[in-house]
Order: structure tokens, then sequence, then C-alpha cells
């Protein structure tokens, strides 16, 4: 082979730390019958080099559609505003063509459905090499020679032979793991994960982190890693950040969300997951449900949720303030309030109704 | 060792339930016209397990590995292809239908979904009053009866007469349970109740169902996937790996000395949330994917993605897992375990 393609580190520019993107100001809204949806309010982030970002929130929050602007990937009917700073330019003044040159190339996404992702008539091997191809001038067979080595790279045994293989021959952690070596393919500055092991079994599901975790390693990318599982944040975030109905309400390193979360929603979030490693006593579910993002009511998107809720949370909407640190944000009037609290000395943790239960028992033969 | 308190409390409390040498074969049929049998998919491989009065058992396992089959069997929704699965003593599986349905009432099921097992044509009332009609008992106070149950899972009865999908993924799942309810059954099979939900709504039907059995002293066994949920939950856990139960025993038998490599390698996957503890965590991995149910490995199951066989075992000790299935005995771990080399570790 005489064709090499150049993606060895040594030809990145810039070192750990430094800025890759930055988000200021992104607003997502979609128009509907009852008025925009207002998806994602004022997020502001930036991200470095070689950092692993988590971004936490539960259906709805709008964490995946954050991401989705970043990548430009959302329907037409969308309307973003704010800026999107990666490589010096704002993302969004881009022409399409310019954006496709940056998509998969410096900017790769992973997706959680595997099975979606892949093109079900193609072999593995040759999608590899059509993203290689993509953004780089070689042969098919130099491309494919790349496809094989990034098979290898992610841990598929005979990567060779298994170049030759369709998605549908594959168990979904070996396809998420070709979704992996895709992404890596073009040596990013950014990878995007959404949800990357939602759809896996826990035995699989760590198998995958540690592709993923080595992607990175290889690339030297910054990572953003969207995902409801806490876990998986606490394992693999070097910062956090909480999004509730399209806001960030509580940013921080992953110590300061886990250890002295600052905003009631981090806390009881926190409080609601049964635990592995001991026997809780009591959960926390945080009552209610979130808002509807149509026609938001001033005040706290949390507030009639939240037990600490009192009128100022109806009139303005907290703003992201520094707590612990500098670096700790939390949205949340009464964020000094929550030191040292547990989650069930904030939270309720009854549920059913008790004189309604008594009834049932006492009735029950 | 079994403490002298948990061996008192399992003498005391009678057994519900008591499944026997379960098998669960589903035909594979080929193609064409005549459509021959020319396997069988293993789904469930000779399980048995006891229940208790007022216990919880949580069974756990991955996807494939049966779970969901069993529960299924156990309530005779689908019929076993061979074993027993004794209720207070009588076995359902060989009940005639309308002995099965008069039982039927005392075993109740929650399903995973709760956007698919509520009638979207009913209002929640009906949906909730449906045992109620079926078992001739509507007439006398039904209507009670189903505002009770409503207050008592968490839901407003003024609020009877909307329908499913009104209510929101948490509430659906509370009117499954009120439905379930009932008929007041002893037993309740929960599969997979809390898969389908946002953890801080999870925690609320989890809550409610520890609620309902202190009061209403119901048997659960819990179906899932999630090890963390089963640890809150159960009292007594069973793993299963590709139709068959592999270890079995307390709650906190299993999660502060587990002895089989697999239940080991499923705790030690399962991130904390914790960053401190998770970093510092010492990981057992498991290889590879899921074989076939269909044509099961030889011997022990699971020696095909078994970190122990592949790392730790000498060829000869190896060639007693290929060609000898472990029985699912107590080899000094406390607890029942089907693993030749069975070894307890503390993992976290």
């Amino acid at each position: 082979m005489t064709e090499q393609i150049d993606l060895s580190p040594s030809r990145r520019r810039g070192t750990k730390g430094d800025v890759v993107l930055e988000v200021a100001g992104l607003d997502v809204s979609f128009p509907s019958g009852d008025g925009p949806v207002r998806a994602v309010r004022g997020v502001d982030y930036t991200l470095r080099r070689g950092e692993v970002l988590g971004i936490v929130g539960e259906s709805g929050s709008g964490k995946s559609v954050t991401s989705m602007a970043v990548m430009r990937l959302l329907p037409n009917t969308a309307r973003v505003s704010g800026e999107i700073r990666f490589d010096g330019r704002n993302l969004l003044d881009l022409s399409e063509a310019e954006m496709t040159r940056v998509r998969g190339s410096k900017i790769a996404m992973i997706f959680q459905d595997p099975m979606t992702s892949l093109n079900p008539v193609y072999t593995i091997g040759a999608q590899i090499a059509e993203a290689v191809r993509a953004h780089h001038d070689v042969s098919k067979a130099a491309a494919m020679d790349r496809a094989v080595e990034l098979l290898d790279k992610v841990r598929i045994p005979n990567a060779k032979d298994r170049a030759g293989s369709y998605p549908h021959e594959l168990s979904g952690g070996m396809r998420q793991r070709v979704v992996i070596a895709i992404a890596m393919a073009n040596d990013p500055d950014v990878i995007i994960a959404d949800e990357p092991t939602t759809a896996l079994d826990v035995t699989v599901q760590a198998q995958i982190m540690d592709a993923l975790k080595a992607a990175q390693d290889e690339t030297g990318a910054a990572m953003v890693l969207i995902t409801h599982d806490l876990g998986v944040i606490a394992g693999q975030a070097d910062r956090v950040m909480v999004m509730y109905a399209g806001k960030l309400v509580e940013v921080g390193s992953a110590e300061d969300i886990f250890y002295t979360p600052r905003m009631p929603y981090t806390l009881g979030l926190l409080g609601s997951l049964p635990r592995l490693d001991r026997r809780s006593a009591r959960l926390t579910p945080i009552p209610g449900s979130p808002p509807s993002v149509v026609n938001m009511p001033p005040g706290c998107p949390f507030g009639p949720r939240c037990p600490k809720h009192t009128e100022i949370c109806d009139e303005t909407e907290p703003e992201l303030r520094p707590t612990t640190g500098p670096a700790h944000l939390a949205a949340c009037h009464h964020a000094e309030t929550l030191v040292g609290a547990a989650a069930d000395d904030v939270f309720e943790t009854e549920v059913a109704d008790a004189e309604a239960l008594h009834q049932l028992a006492e009735e029950t033969p | 060792m079994t403490s002298p308190v948990e061996t008192v409390e399992t003498v005391e409390t009678p057994t519900l339930l008591s499944v026997r040498n379960v098998v669960k074969h589903f035909p594979i049929r080929s193609k064409g016209l005549i459509r021959r049998q020319i396997g069988a998919v293993q789904a469930v491989s000779d399980v048995s397990f006891d229940l208790a009065e007022g216990e919880t058992l949580g069974l756990v396992g991955e996807s494939g590995c049966g779970k969901s089959t069993t529960a299924r069997v156990v309530l005779n929704l689908i019929p076993a292809t061979s074993g027993e699965v004794l209720y207070r003593g009588r076995d359902l599986t060989a009940l005639s239908r309308s002995d099965m349905r008069g039982l039927r009432r005392e075993l109740q099921i929650v399903f995973q979904d709760p956007y698919a097992s509520l009638d979207p044509r009913l209002p929640v009332n009906e949906i909730i009053a449906e045992p109620l009609r079926i078992h001739g008992r509507y007439a006398d106070g039904g209507r009670d009866t189903v505002r009770t149950l409503m207050q008592t899972v968490g839901l407003k009865p003024e609020h009877g007469n909307r329908y499913a999908h009104e209510f929101s993924g948490g509430q659906r799942q509370r009117i499954g349970i009120a439905r379930a309810l009932a008929l007041r059954p002893k037993l309740l099979v929960l599969d997979e109740p809390v898969s389908a939900l946002d953890v801080s709504i999870q925690a609320g039907v989890l809550n409610l169902l520890d609620e309902l059995q202190a009061e209403l002293g119901l048997s659960y066994l819990f179906v899932s996937h999630d090890l963390s949920v089963v640890r809150h939950i159960a009292d007594r856990i069973a793993v299963m790996y590709l139709g068959q139960i592999v270890e079995i025993g307390t709650s906190e038998e299993l999660f502060t000395a587990p002895a089989h490599p697999y239940t080991q390698a499923l705790i030690s996957a399962i991130p904390l949330p914790d960053p401190r503890k998770e970093r510092a965590r010492e990981r057992i991995t498991v290889v590879g994917d899921l074989p076939s149910p269909a044509d099961p490995p030889s011997g022990c199951r699971f020696r095909t993605r078994c970190p122990k066989f592949a790392n730790e075992l000498t060829a000869e000790q190896q060639t007693r897992c290929v060609e000898q299935p472990p029985e699912l005995v107590d080899r000094g771990d406390g607890h029942p375990v089907s693993c030749h080399y069975a070894e307890s570790r503390a993992l976290l």
C-alpha cells in the first residue's frame, strides 16, 4: 500500500483544554397550532478539547434538540437562534454545503438506535469507507483498509471478515461499534453521543462505553454525552449540565452535581434513583410532571413541582448563578436552602392515599 | 451463611407459589406448506423457585433470558412444555380453563407498556371496573371500589371519566396497578412495570408498590432487567441467563457476595450514580453476545462469555464446564449458584 491517510494525532492543531465549541444563547422553537414549542431556551456552554460534557435530563427536556441544533440536523420548520461557534465560525451562518463539510468530519454524531443509523443494503465496511471518502480524496481500496483498521479499533473480532457483513448480521452491540467506527473515521474534534447505550443490555452497555472512551482517546476529541442514565454520567463526564423544560438548570463538575446539588430538581432526580450499592429506604419521586413547553407561564419551570416553591418562584424565572464555586451554577432562587439537605428531607416519599389504602385493606377478604 | 433470623422468617411464612422444573420451548418451523418443526427455542429450561406469602421475588436478566416467558407461564397465560406451577398446592398447568378462570382473581399481572395495555376506547373507571364485571362483582358496590382504588394509587376519582391517553405514563401505570388490584389478588406479577418511565416517575410507582405490599400483604413476582430497581424492591432475587436460573438468594446475599461469574459481571456492568465510587470500581467484563437460545452451548450455558472460563480456569477445569451442566446448588456460598467454580466476591 503506497497510499496513506494521515490521521495521526500529530496533525492536530491545538492541545487539550482549548475551547473547541462554544454555544451561546441557543434558542430552538418549533411552530405548532397552539403557539411556538420552545424546546430549548438560552443554552450556553463551552466544550474543551479532550473533555466529556454530560447532558442529563428526562424525556422532553431538550437535551437531544440542543445537540441536533449544533449538528444543524433539525427539520426546516425549527427556528434556531443564538450562536454556535466552532473553528472560529458560527455554524448557524454556514451554507448547507459548508455545513456538510463540517458534519461527520469535524463534528461526528452517534445516535441511540444503531439499526436506523446504518444502511441495511450496504456492508459495514462499505459504509465506513464511504464516510472516509466523503472527506478524504483516497482510493476505494485505501478507504477499505482504513475501515478494517477502524473496526479493529472498536474491537470487532476478525475485522477483515466482518467488514463484509451487513448490519442485520450483527448484534445490537456490534452495530453500535460500527457506528462508533464511522464517527471516528475522519478524526473529528467533537463527538456527540446521544443515548449511545440506551437500547442495549447492561453487559453490552459497558463494552460500548469502553469503545466510546477508546474512540475519544484515539481522536483526542471532545465528547458531548447525552443520556438519562445518571450512572453513565457519573462514570464518564468531567462536567455535567442538567436540563429541565428546555433550560439548563444546573451546571458543574460531576462531583458538584452528584455530591452537592443546588437545584431541587437535581436533588429529587438523584433521590429517585434506586441504588445498586446500598438499600435505600425510601425513594423520592418528584410529584407532577414536566410543564408543557408551549405557552410557558412566567417564573421557574420547576416551581409547580418544587417543595421549596415560594412566591418569587412564580414571578421571576431564576437565572443560572454561582453556588458552591464559580463553575457550579444553579438556576434556583432557593439554592442556599439545599446546603446539607438529603433528598428525603426535601421531597415527600409517601405516594398512596393512606386512608383509601386502609379502606381497601379492610375490605380485602 | 444464612443468618438465624432469616431462617425463622422462611419457616414462618407459608409458600404461596412453587415453580418446579418448568420448561417452555417454542417450536421453530420450516417455511412452506408443511411447516415441519425443525427446532425449538428453549426459552425456559428447567426453572424452579418458591415465592412466600408477602414476599417479593425479583427475576432479573438481560433480554432473551426467559424472564418474561417464565412470568407468563406462572400465570398460565402460555402453557408450559413441562413442569409444575403450584399455587397454594394446586398445579395450575393441570387446571381446566374454567377452574383457572376462578383462580385468576388471585393472580394478576401489570404489564410493561402503559400505552399498550390500557384500552383506548374505555374511560378509566371502566378499565378498572372491567375485572369486577367479568367476575360478577361490580353490582355489589363496584362503583365505590373503583373510587377507592383510584384514590389508593394516587389518582383523582373525579378523573374517572377520562380516557387513558389523557394521562401521563406514570399515571397510566397506576391505572394498570389499580386494575390489577380490583379483584384483591394475592399474587401480582409485575413485568418490567417501571422500565418505560422516567426515573422521577418510576420512583413514585416503586414507592406505591412498597406501600401496597405493606398494607395489603401482596406477594410480588417482579420481572426486570434493572438490577438497581430489583435490589430496591425485592426480598429475594433470581438471576436468569439463557433460560436458566444461575443464582438465587436474598437481595443482600446477591449484592454483597455474588458467586456466579454472570451475576458478578452484571453487577459490575451497572454504573453507579456516584462519581468517586464509579471511577474507582473494578470491572468484570463479559465478552461477545448472547448465544442463540435455539442452540445453547453444551455444559454450562454461560461458558462462551464467561470471564472466569476464559481467564482463570485450566484446560482440565474448562472441560468440566463444556461437558457437564452445573447444577443450581449451594456450593458453600450461602445460596444456590449454578457454577462449578463459584466463588463469592465483593464488588460494591
